[in-house]
């Protein structure tokens, strides 16, 4: 699913936020991505949400190398990608229902398909009932469940997660986490950027670890060499 | 990868798809200024203002030129024949220039009752008196056939007229008609003028208040660039938003000039009345009407396009 080939993204001011980054997450796999705030987590996501490009070496997803994508395909690699930020991005001037409806308005689904999928994903994060609620209303631990909702609604193809846990308390992180392991059993691919070391070792994933840039360990390295991205 | 199965066929066609996203997008749009009343109107309201000057100056000029029009038609030759020719001649001259094609009416001014006209109506009836000899010549008055678009026709009769034996003068009065026209015309450019420079200003109205719109709505840009929004889709909601405000300048245009022409209308009919017309200004037709809308359409989507081209592009998500 996701294959990076000694990626390295270096800014203009010279700092290189990745260098020679190397794995492979097939397809239906699921995995973190640790290390210390400023070790590139966020950057990896980037390059593979295409925000921001690489500097060197070849990063695929789905088989499409992103290096030489054009800016006019973005669009269409990110609608199957479901992204889930730390501080939610949810658009405060509509209601939960609209919010997790826009994947599916941006990629011209049908008005009656739209209602039935929505309620759908949030009936699987737990908020069928908060679908005319202002998101400004939840608590954080709900606004980061319509965040999901709205990655998963047009069933993307992979999830990635930047600190989806980072404000909230341990067990409301671990409800977060075993959504994800739901959607993983249903096969979607998940990359999940995170710290939180604890919870990390309870859920049993393969583990990446980033340390100034660099991997510092692969837990993936023998989990799918056999699959082709 | 496994996808629910159907995810593809909920999809509508592309065509379809296309066609509903713009339709709900124009909808949202103009819910989106409808919640916003206030600033909505403020805008609209500038726009209509800046359309509808030039639009009333140029109805006041149409109906200027539609008056005059008129006069143009009443254009008159006056015939003044040389002092030797006797009445006889010029009675026959009459019958004669009744004959042709070009003249609707001719009549003649003898010089007889000419000269006792003018005494009567002049008071120098004394010092008239004392003239030996009448030196007025026999005027004949040449109503020509009007045809607006050969004016060369009325050029040729006078030609003719001038070329006749016992004529010594054929003269069209017709230079004041033309200063007229002059002056309308300079009017007429320095209006179009006063709309340009009024066109613009309503681009660069409609092309802030869309900049604002997308400052205000950089997150809403963000994320929707992040979950796969193309360029194309996101432009669309701010160039419907021009396009709403150039209909609702437009109308408004319209409303604020035929109100404009209702509260002139009183005063110059009260006018025309003192000159026996019956004349009546004459507003905005529903052909110019649909153009003012149009042109006001026109320069709201300009303006977005302009502000969009300009500003979209440096949102992106981070």
């Amino acid at each position: 699913m996701i294959r990076f080939d000694n990626v390295s993204k270096r800014y203009p001011g010279g700092h290189e936020a990745l260098s020679n980054v190397s794995f492979h997450l097939p397809r239906g796999e699921m995995a973190y991505l640790t290390g210390h705030s400023g070790a590139g987590k966020s950057t990896l996501l980037k390059l593979i949400a295409l925000i921001e490009r690489p500097s060197r070496g070849n990063l695929l997803l789905d088989g499409v190398n992103l290096s030489s994508v054009s800016n006019s395909k973005i669009p269409y690699i990110r609608r199957n990608i479901g992204i889930i930020f730390q501080n939610h991005h949810l658009l405060y001037d509509r209601t939960v229902f609209d919010n997790v409806a826009l994947p599916l308005i941006i990629a011209g689904f049908q008005h009656r398909e739209i209602g039935k999928r929505v309620r759908a994903a949030l009936d699987q994060v737990g908020l069928l009932n908060k679908e005319k609620a202002d998101p400004i209303t939840l608590s954080g631990g709900e606004q980061q469940r319509v965040g999901i909702a709205r990655a998963i609604v047009h069933k993307p193809g992979l999830l990635l997660a930047d600190e989806p846990t980072g404000n909230l308390d341990p067990e409301l992180s671990r409800e977060i986490m075993e959504l994800f392991a739901r959607f993983n059993q249903v096969g979607v691919s998940v990359l999940i950027a995170s710290h939180d070391l604890d919870l990390i070792k309870q859920m049993g994933n393969p583990v990446i670890s980033l340390n100034q840039g660099a991997l510092e360990h692969n837990g993936l390295a023998t989990a799918g060499e056999s699959e082709h991205a | 990868m496994p996808r629910a199965e159907g995810n593809q066929l909920a999809k509508s066609s592309p065509i379809k798809a296309w066609a509903v996203n713009h339709a709900r997008t124009l909808i949202a749009s103009l819910g989106t200024l409808t919640r916003q009343p206030a600033s909505s109107f403020m805008t609209i309201a500038v726009i209509a203002i800046a359309l509808a000057l030039p639009s009333g100056l140029l109805v006041l000029l149409n109906n200027a030129s539609h008056v005059s029009v008129g006069w143009d038609n009443s254009a008159q030759i006056s015939v003044f024949l040389k002092a030797s020719t006797s009445e006889k001649q010029a009675r026959s001259l009459v019958k004669k220039l009744n004959l042709y094609e070009d003249i609707e009416n001719v009549s003649m001014i003898n010089k007889t009752q000419a000269l006792k006209d003018f005494s009567s109506i002049s008071g120098f009836g004394d010092a008239i008196e004392s003239l030996e000899k009448n030196p007025l010549p026999h005027v004949i008055t040449v109503q020509p056939k009007v045809d607006p678009t050969r004016p060369d026709k009325i050029r040729h009769l006078l030609k003719q007229l001038n070329e006749l034996k016992q004529v010594e003068l054929a003269q069209l009065d017709l230079q004041w008609v033309k200063r007229l026209f002059a002056m309308l015309e300079i009017a007429q450019r320095g209006i179009w003028i006063i709309a340009s420079l009024l066109g613009i200003a309503v681009l660069l109205v409609v092309g802030n208040t869309i900049r604002l719109d997308i400052q205000n709505r950089r997150e809403e840009i963000e994320v929707t660039k992040l979950i796969g929004g193309t360029d194309a889709f996101i432009r669309r909601p701010f160039l419907y938003t021009g396009f709403w405000y150039g209909i609702g300048g437009g109308l408004f245009a319209w409303l604020l000039t035929s109100l404009s022409i209702g509260l002139l209308d009183g005063s110059v009919e009260q006018l025309a009345s003192l000159y026996n017309s019956g004349f009546q200004l004459r507003g905005l037709s529903f052909s110019e009407a649909l153009s003012l809308i149009a042109f006001s359409c026109f320069l709201g989507l300009g303006g977005s396009w302009i502000a969009v081209g300009r500003h979209l592009s440096e949102i992106e998500p981070s």
